[in-house]
């Protein structure tokens, strides 16, 4: 698939596109037509800031078959000067990370060994965290540091190589070496307020239509408020509903005295249901005294009314609709109940009593 | 063996060749001898170009005279966070010019980021009068009378779907043109327009044609009216709905519950504008049967998406906004265990603030609860180094991994240090980590791990990220199956791209915007490499008004055999085209 491996044409693969003159990449003696990965080991010398030198050997391509012969070393002079203050940056980050386990932080017990299968099961993952926040309240001076890395001055190489230093410096490197027309992109800090940054073209990558969402929820006229979605903070529970109440009138079949209720006290007809409960057991007991013929009240002869929302009980509790039909109220969710029915009963069926 | 190979006959061959359908093996196949060669591009039939300019419809045309079913791509990935200037390239009609005449019994055309004019469509729908396939994926450039066009002649039309293309949405009478006698429609896809089709019409049309399975409705297609539309199509196996809003109104929920329960095939559902969570329920008879389900408009709160997915056992894949929060991906990790594929949407991406509770501790979770997931797509605000390598150690069949954090150049919340470890776990533990995009603050740490660990990763996608050519250049020597590269806003510069120049050529392109590539470098890699073209894009004016060393501001670098483009607009250059240059045959299709 790659034609650079036919050998009459130019491979062009081992250009040495760059000067010989290379400080910051090793050898590169290959002559591969893929990338060349197989042999090259990267060396990254941690040496001291300022050791630009990377290569271990010099960089003699002789045992390449063709020698194109390229821009003299003038041309790259002003590209070296960028790549040199690279390295500088580049060596300074990499000096950094190696420091990694001397910050103050103490965070070297739990990431210093990465790639080891530590003890930590996939729940260890909290108690990391923990483990973590305990060891950063010990180092307040690090945070303080860590949260205006805009208005540090540069560190001097004397400093404690902690990692606030390598924060600072990355984000000078970047700056120094994004071009001008990128300028504006934002630095983070989570540990204080900060205004909004330049917006950034194409940041975060997300589609289009998929921006304003949060804003756009559009409510139909005659919903309730409690259908607008909240965009705060999820702890808030939905918008609470209108301050009025919805009466309806239950009915109890057999009993001539009804009870108001008000809908919207409730949110679930399981509740519905055991203040309905409560509401009509006395009056039931009631009821069955007088009719049976006994002034006595009898607290036990109280007896529960369940069933209602699924049938199975004695009494069911059924809604009237626009069209004047009685409905089961278990068959639609609650919210739609509310919008219903203003004639509620409960109804007994004695036929279908087995 | 020649001989053998002279006296099998062809009818054979091409008979065996017909059961080897991957366009990798078909390559394979046609690079065996000179005689496969020639059988095999008289029966490809499907054609995947996977950069629109790496070849010329003539050089397709010449070599494969009888294909049935062409896919191809134009602008790169990042066009679809505006990157790309508007008017750069990707133009379809070349291609379909070349094919009336080549190809009359075209049956498929499937586009992803090109430019389609309603002329194009005029020329697809009165040309090939066996048309079945219309697929336009993030394509732009035409408006609704290309698709009246499309509707009126395509007679064999089956599939129509225009996801995520952006429409000149002049009417929604275009829909009115499917004749009456039409009646072969099997997916139409028409979520990404705006206005409402005639919906009298679109009953009609789903009435009648019984092979339906798949229809996604727009934001216009009232819910109310939804139940009648899915009473004459129960056969569906994927429903994207409209606006999920109406009235509170019993009959109406009732009704839509009643048709989607009868839905029996229903395996997919995605829509969800404007939800009123309390019709919600009407779509609980779905959940066991559903594996896919995209929630990403749905601003619903984690408690009515709970109650959701909680009953959705099946579940493949789910795309769903950050309001899903960390409760609920824990109750998703707990309820679908087929997991698959799981993209987290942020609702408030421009927000200083979190608005919503979720955190990476909901990806460590899906990552432990659900053995099967392999693709994830997450938005986040915050992420550590110790969350990272616990997501890398629980799941280490990831294919695809792409984290953002919302802010660039965050640190691990936790310790303020990179999250190059973390990075470098994930690459280290899922070995066939194909695609990749990383965020937060990272140094070329990260990219020394994902050159050394990466050797199978396809796609890797870069952000404010790395400190120097360093990390550019553990990329392009390291990642051997590298085939996309996209960066922006990394100090990446010369170097490293000009030492690993041939490295180019093994892929399909690169993109670097907002980095430090300088003009001379483009041009002499552009005079060096005959077989890139190296496209300048830089909407300051032409680069020779500045100095060499001034970096461009964006750069897309891709293989080509069919040289330079000439369709480029005034503010992209491609550089090197030496006089001598001459394109050279490879076997890249």
């Amino acid at each position: 698939m790659d034609g650079c491996s036919r050998k009459e044409e130019v491979c062009p693969q081992l250009l040495d596109l760059i000067s010989k003159d290379r400080e910051w990449l090793m050898n590169r003696g290959e002559e591969r037509s893929h990338g060349c990965s197989e042999e090259k080991k990267l060396e990254l010398r941690l040496g001291p800031p300022g050791g630009e030198d990377w290569s271990l050997k010099d960089s003699s391509k002789s045992n390449r078959g063709r020698e194109e012969s390229l821009l003299s070393l003038s041309y790259f002079s002003p590209m070296a000067s960028i790549a040199h203050n690279n390295n500088n940056n580049g060596n300074q980050a990499l000096k950094c990370s190696s420091s990694d386990h001397n910050n103050p932080v103490g965070v070297g017990s739990a990431l210093s060994s990465p790639w080891a299968s530590s003890s930590s099961s996939p729940s260890g993952y909290q108690a990391k965290i923990q483990h973590i926040q305990q060891q950063q309240t010990k180092a307040p001076s690090f945070l303080q540091f860590s949260s205006t890395p805009q208005s540090l001055p540069v560190i001097s190489k004397e400093a404690p190589q902690t990692c606030c230093t390598k924060v600072v410096d990355l984000q000078n490197a970047e700056k120094k070496a994004l071009s001008p027309a990128s300028a504006n992109t934002a630095v983070p800090n989570s540990s204080q307020k900060r205004t909004a940054p330049a917006p950034v073209v194409g940041w975060p990558p997300i589609r289009s239509f998929r921006k304003n969402l949060a804003s756009s929820s559009s409510s139909k006229p005659g919903t309730e408020s409690q259908n607008v979605v909240p965009t705060k903070i999820s702890g808030e529970k939905e918008a609470e509903t209108c301050k009025k109440g919805l009466f309806v009138k239950i009915n109890m079949d057999g009993v001539p005295i009804g009870r108001k209720v008000d809908l919207k006290a409730y949110d679930s007809y399981e509740k519905l249901s055991s203040a309905v409960d409560e509401l009509f057991r006395g009056l039931l007991a009631a009821q069955r005294d007088s009719t049976v013929g006994g002034f006595q009240k009898n607290q036990e002869e109280e007896k529960e009314i369940m069933g209602l929302l699924d049938g199975s009980g004695e009494y069911t509790l059924v809604y009237e609709d626009n069209e004047g039909d009685r409905m089961l109220v278990g068959d639609v969710p609650w919210h739609f109940l509310i919008f219903v029915g203003q004639y509620v009963c409960l109804h007994r069926e004695e036929a279908s009593r087995a | 063996m020649l001989r053998m190979a002279n006296s099998f006959p062809e009818e054979v061959l091409e008979h065996v060749f017909s059961f080897i359908q991957s366009d990798k093996d078909r390559n394979s196949i046609s690079m065996v001898c000179k005689s496969w060669y020639e059988i095999e591009r008289w029966c490809r039939r499907r054609i995947f170009v996977g950069n629109c300019y790496a070849v010329s419809p003539r050089m397709v045309i010449r070599r494969f005279p009888e294909v049935r079913s062409i896919e191809l791509k134009g602008k790169p990935h990042f066009a679809d966070f505006n990157l790309v200037p508007e008017g750069w390239g990707g133009y379809v009609q070349p291609w379909i010019v070349a094919m009336i005449g080549a190809y009359p019994l075209l049956e498929e055309i499937r586009l992803k980021r090109m430019v389609v004019t309603d002329d194009s469509l005029e020329l697809i729908a009165k040309s090939f009068k066996n048309f079945k396939v219309l697929v336009l994926s993030s394509c732009e450039g035409f408006s609704t009378d290309g698709l009246a066009a499309i509707a009126a002649n395509c007679r064999n039309l089956r599939e129509l779907d225009l996801r995520e293309s952006e429409v000149d949405d002049l009417s929604g009478h275009w829909l009115s043109h499917f004749p009456d006698t039409y009646t072969s429609l099997v997916s139409l896809n028409i979520a990404c327009l705006v206005s409402e089709v005639s919906f009298s019409a679109l009953e009609r049309l789903v009435g009648r044609c019984p092979n339906l399975r798949s229809l996604r409705l727009n934001r216009a297609v009232p819910l109310e009216r939804l139940a009648n539309l899915l009473r004459r199509a129960p056969q569906l196996v994927e429903l994207g709905t409209g606006a999920y809003s109406a009235e509170l109104r019993p009959d109406v929920f009732s009704n839509l519950a009643g048709a989607l329960s009868d839905c029996k095939e229903l395996k997919s559902l995605s829509g969800f504008w404007d939800v009123v969570p309390a019709y919600l329920p009407a779509v609980y008879s779905t959940c066991p049967g559903l594996t896919t389900l995209n929630l990403s408009y749905a601003t619903i709160q984690s408690p009515d998406l709970i109650k959701l997915v909680s009953q959705c056992q099946n579940l493949q894949c789910l795309w769903v906004l950050d309001y899903i929060e960390d409760v609920g991906l824990d109750a998703l990790a707990a309820s679908c265990k087929d997991l698959r594929e799981l993209r987290v949407f942020p609702s408030d991406p421009f927000g200083m603030e979190p608005n919503v509770a979720l955190t990476e501790q909901g990806l460590v979770s899906v990552s432990e609860g659900c053995p099967k997931l392999h693709s994830v797509l997450y938005f986040c605000r915050q992420m550590s180094n110790a969350a990272l390598l616990t997501i890398a150690r629980n799941q280490p069949n990831f294919t695809c991994f792409r984290l953002c954090i919302i802010e660039p150049h965050t640190p691990d919340y936790l310790t303020r240090q990179p999250l190059d470890v973390g990075f470098g776990a994930i690459v280290e533990h899922c070995k066939d980590l194909r695609r990749l995009s990383v965020s937060g603050l990272l140094t070329d740490r990260v990219f020394e791990y994902i050159g050394t660990h990466g050797k199978k990763l396809e796609m890797l996608s870069l952000a404010f990220a790395g400190d120097s050519d360093l990390g550019l250049h553990h990329v392009l020597s390291g990642c051997e199956n590298l085939r996309k590269l996209e960066i922006r806003d990394c100090p990446f510069g010369d170097k490293a791209l000009l030492a690993n120049a041939a490295k180019l050529e093994t892929m399909r392109s690169l993109w670097m915007s907002s980095c430090s590539v300088s003009y001379g470098a483009c041009k002499l890699l552009g005079q060096k490499m005959p077989r890139l073209n190296v496209e300048v894009i830089d909407e300051r004016g032409h680069p020779d008004t500045r100095p060499e060393s001034c970096p461009v501001e964006k750069l897309y670098i891709y293989r080509s055999v069919a040289g330079p483009r000439s369709d480029m607009p005034g503010f992209v250059w491609t550089m090197g085209g030496d006089s001598d240059f001459k394109p050279h045959k490879l076997n890249i299709i």
